[in-house]
């Protein structure tokens, strides 16, 4: 999926590391001591990891560094990337599926202002080079304009996007639209829905609703991709919890990595609720999608 | 782990409470939960530890040593600092001697800037001023259109003219001051506080706006970044307020406390939903009681006085303690509390609801069903319930559309209401105290 290069992805990571280098600089030559066990602490708390799962990364690491017999600080470095990496499971599956001779169609949800219509356009201009056909569906029939942003967005990468009107239901603007893709010979529906606090009993319910009408074409539905904003902190682990809950979610966007937020929320989400982070965004260009790689990311957020 | 912050404030005070005197190991206590509780709120770590230092001075001073109420001290003082941090008075737009008064709004990507401009712009509208929205974000599609179709919706006039922000600003305040506009507001693109580029541009347009306000928008889900965001801002453009968006979800807000700290800036409004009338004044002192379980009493009593008739309310409360209360009076009253919104949202801002309580999915089909049964009786039977027999129970039934149980289990809850109300009146004098602790 990526076509920004290592390179590019690097320097654009590299904003969001800032403060864990500065630890390191910090930890330079100094030997292993309750204050750099404070430090450490301190740090992943900066960077959203949240009280559990910095708790129980911190023990990992001392745990590690007991066996190991470290005395520099410097060596705690290593030893928290590999506690990442193991917390985020390399092994977990984080391809996104379709199914071959059949529309599949992809949900997109989350809360507002997350990134929701951006992500849609970069997964559809994705699947478009790879040459299947693709259809984008502004199910958003709430917001003013939503459905204008992903027509631009649409007309930009030359990718034909089905509409509701503003106000309609969006269960059936997307029933429709599935319709036409099955009848069309569509290969990928990617399905942009609007925002919704997890909150909102009846907004959710009205999503539900969404995913039961794309359940009455079998098989179709092969992804419900939950969109999570980089900068969100520890209620990020509600919204995919209730999310997860409503509509069965797949796997999680952690989109706009590209500032300064490390997007540490995931950890949680991946470990206390078993949802793999599958994509990340790295910025507002259609390419700015790339696959989420679990050391790199590590590796990244260390510095 | 989904524990939001006043109910952890719930626990640790619950258990300050059935201590009787407040030592320096329970000020301690007390400082590690508050400050597990910021955290998870969100609340910068930075800005968690000064306010734990602050905290932590102030309850183990003569203040708590001389108290006779050790959990009410500190409580307090939990609530003081708060508030302080928060920001002490509510603050509000800047209104220049020569109008327009201009605002320009700023902040990252998907913070709620385009919604707030127009909800602020109606909400002006709603004052009888004459506000003019300029579209200036030119960089993600569709912006302007949805800028048009919020401002249509608002009944406010909607400037979008030229092909950089820079010039549209400029463009902005010359249509305002062909239309005699009071105020103007300037919806800008979102951007990345690191972004060089784009922020030299919000600098030009800033510029270009000469703006007696520019607010930055955080959305309250923000985590610890909220701190950085707010102070590159700040440096970059001159910032006076923030507002505080998507708070009518279940994230604590812990950003406010933290943007606040860090750059001063007072926080302007709070956006609670995505109608044009969801942004209110923001309350420090409000949110900090929110924050600490005491509930949004506040507010609660706000809509209280703006939906309830006093005289009313007033003859309403005779009756309750006469005993005459009828079921007549049942329906006025349940009509007048629905009418302040939905009940889950009456329960969240309620002190001393339990988080089980809040999470419970009020039926509000029921309290229609209860409503159709009361308005299936005659006057007469409204008055006096003792006289609906089997067949007028039937009657009742069919008239509302529900069944005989549906109506005697109503009619039973009534009574056994208006049996508590009497003994409740029999009983020991006084009022019941509120449990919110003095200023």
């Amino acid at each position: 999926m990526s076509r920004a290069s290592d390179a590019a992805l690097e320097e654009r990571l590299g904003r969001s590391r800032a403060p864990f280098a500065r630890l390191r600089d910090r930890w330079r030559a100094r030997r292993l001591d309750e204050s750099a066990w404070d430090e450490l602490e301190e740090t992943l708390l900066a960077a959203d990891v949240g009280l559990a799962t910095t708790g129980a990364l911190v023990d990992d690491v001392r745990e590690a560094a007991r066996r190991a017999r470290v005395q520099d600080a410097d060596d705690l470095g290593p030893l928290l990337e590999a506690a990442i990496t193991r917390r985020l499971d390399a092994g977990r599956d984080r391809s996104l599926t379709t199914v071959p001779g059949q529309a599949s169609v992809w949900l997109l949800v989350g809360v507002n202002g997350t990134g929701k219509t951006t992500t849609a356009a970069k997964l559809a201009h994705a699947a478009h080079d790879r040459g299947e056909r693709v259809l984008l569906v502004a199910a958003d029939t709430f917001r003013a304009a939503a459905a204008e942003q992903l027509a631009a967005w649409g007309a930009a990468l030359d990718i034909e996007v089905l509409r509701g009107a503003e106000g309609g239901d969006p269960a059936s603007v997307v029933f429709d639209a599935v319709q036409a893709a099955g009848a069309r010979g569509v290969d990928l529906v990617v399905v942009d829905t609007a925002g919704r606090l997890h909150t909102k009993r009846n907004l959710m319910e009205e999503l539900k609703k969404v995913r039961r009408i794309v359940e009455r074409f079998p098989g179709a539905l092969t992804e419900v991709l939950l969109v999570l904003d980089a900068t969100t902190g520890q209620n990020g682990l509600t919204q995919a919890r209730d999310f997860a809950d409503a509509v069965g979610v797949t796997g999680v966007v952690l989109a706009k990595l590209d500032g300064t937020a490390k997007g540490g929320i995931v950890l949680a989400v991946e470990t206390d609720l078993g949802l793999p982070v599958k994509l990340i965004g790295v910025g507002e260009g259609a390419d700015d999608l790339v696959a989420f790689d679990p050391p790199a990311f590590a590796t990244a957020l260390l510095g | 782990m989904f524990d939001t912050l006043a109910d952890r404030f719930d626990v640790i005070f619950r258990r300050l409470r059935s201590r009787g005197h407040l030592n320096a190991a329970a000020v301690d206590e007390v400082a590690r939960e508050i400050r597990l509780a910021l955290l998870e709120a969100d609340v910068n770590v930075r800005v968690v530890k000064s306010f734990i230092t602050r905290l932590k001075e102030r309850a183990t001073g003569a203040e708590v040593a001389q108290s006779l109420s050790p959990a009410q001290q500190v409580i307090k003082i939990v609530h003081e600092e708060l508030t302080t941090t928060l920001g002490g008075t509510v603050a509000t737009l800047r209104r220049p001697s020569q109008p327009p008064a201009v605002v320009v709004l700023v902040g990252l990507q998907g913070s709620g800037k385009t919604t707030v401009a127009a909800k602020l712009a109606y909400h002006l509208a709603a004052q009888g001023r004459r506000p003019l929205l300029v579209a200036a974000d030119l960089a993600r599609p569709a912006a302007v259109e949805q800028l048009q179709v919020l401002g249509a919706a608002a009944g406010v006039p909607v400037s979008s003219d030229g092909t950089d922000p820079v010039a549209v600003a400029a463009a902005g305040r010359a249509e305002a001051a062909r239309l005699g506009s009071t105020d103007v507001i300037i919806d800008t693109a979102g951007r990345l506080q690191i972004d060089d580029d784009l922020m030299s541009e919000l600098a030009r347009v800033v510029d270009a706006a000469g703006p007696h306000d520019v607010l930055l928008t955080v959305d309250a889900m923000t985590g610890q970044e909220a701190v950085n965001v707010a102070s590159d801002f700040a440096d970059r453009v001159p910032l006076t307020g923030v507002v505080l968006t998507k708070l009518d979800g279940d994230a604590r807000g812990g950003a406010a406390l933290s943007v606040r700290e860090v750059t001063g800036l007072p926080i302007v409004f709070a956006g609670v939903g995505e109608k044009l009338d969801d942004l209110e004044p923001f309350h420090p002192d409000r949110l900090a009681s929110r924050i600490l379980g005491m509930g949004d009493v506040l507010t609660l009593i706000e809509k209280a006085e703006a939906t309830f008739d006093a005289q009313q309310a007033q003859a309403t409360e005779a009756k309750l303690r006469s005993g005459r209360f009828t079921l007549e009076d049942f329906l006025d009253q349940m009509r007048q509390v629905r009418q302040m919104g939905p009940i889950q949202n009456l329960m969240a801002m309620m002190p001393g609801v339990p988080k089980q309580l809040r999470d419970v999915d009020v039926d509000e089909g029921e309290l229609a069903r209860l409503e159709a049964i009361i308005c299936a009786m005659t006057p007469a039977e409204r008055r006096d319930p003792s006289i609906i027999n089997g067949s007028r129970r039937a009657r009742i039934a069919r008239g509302s559309g529900t069944s005989t149980p549906a109506v005697n289990a109503l009619l039973k809850q009534f009574k056994m209401v208006q049996q508590m109300m009497r003994s409740m009146n029999r009983g020991p004098k006084g009022r019941r105290r509120l449990p919110v602790p003095g200023r």
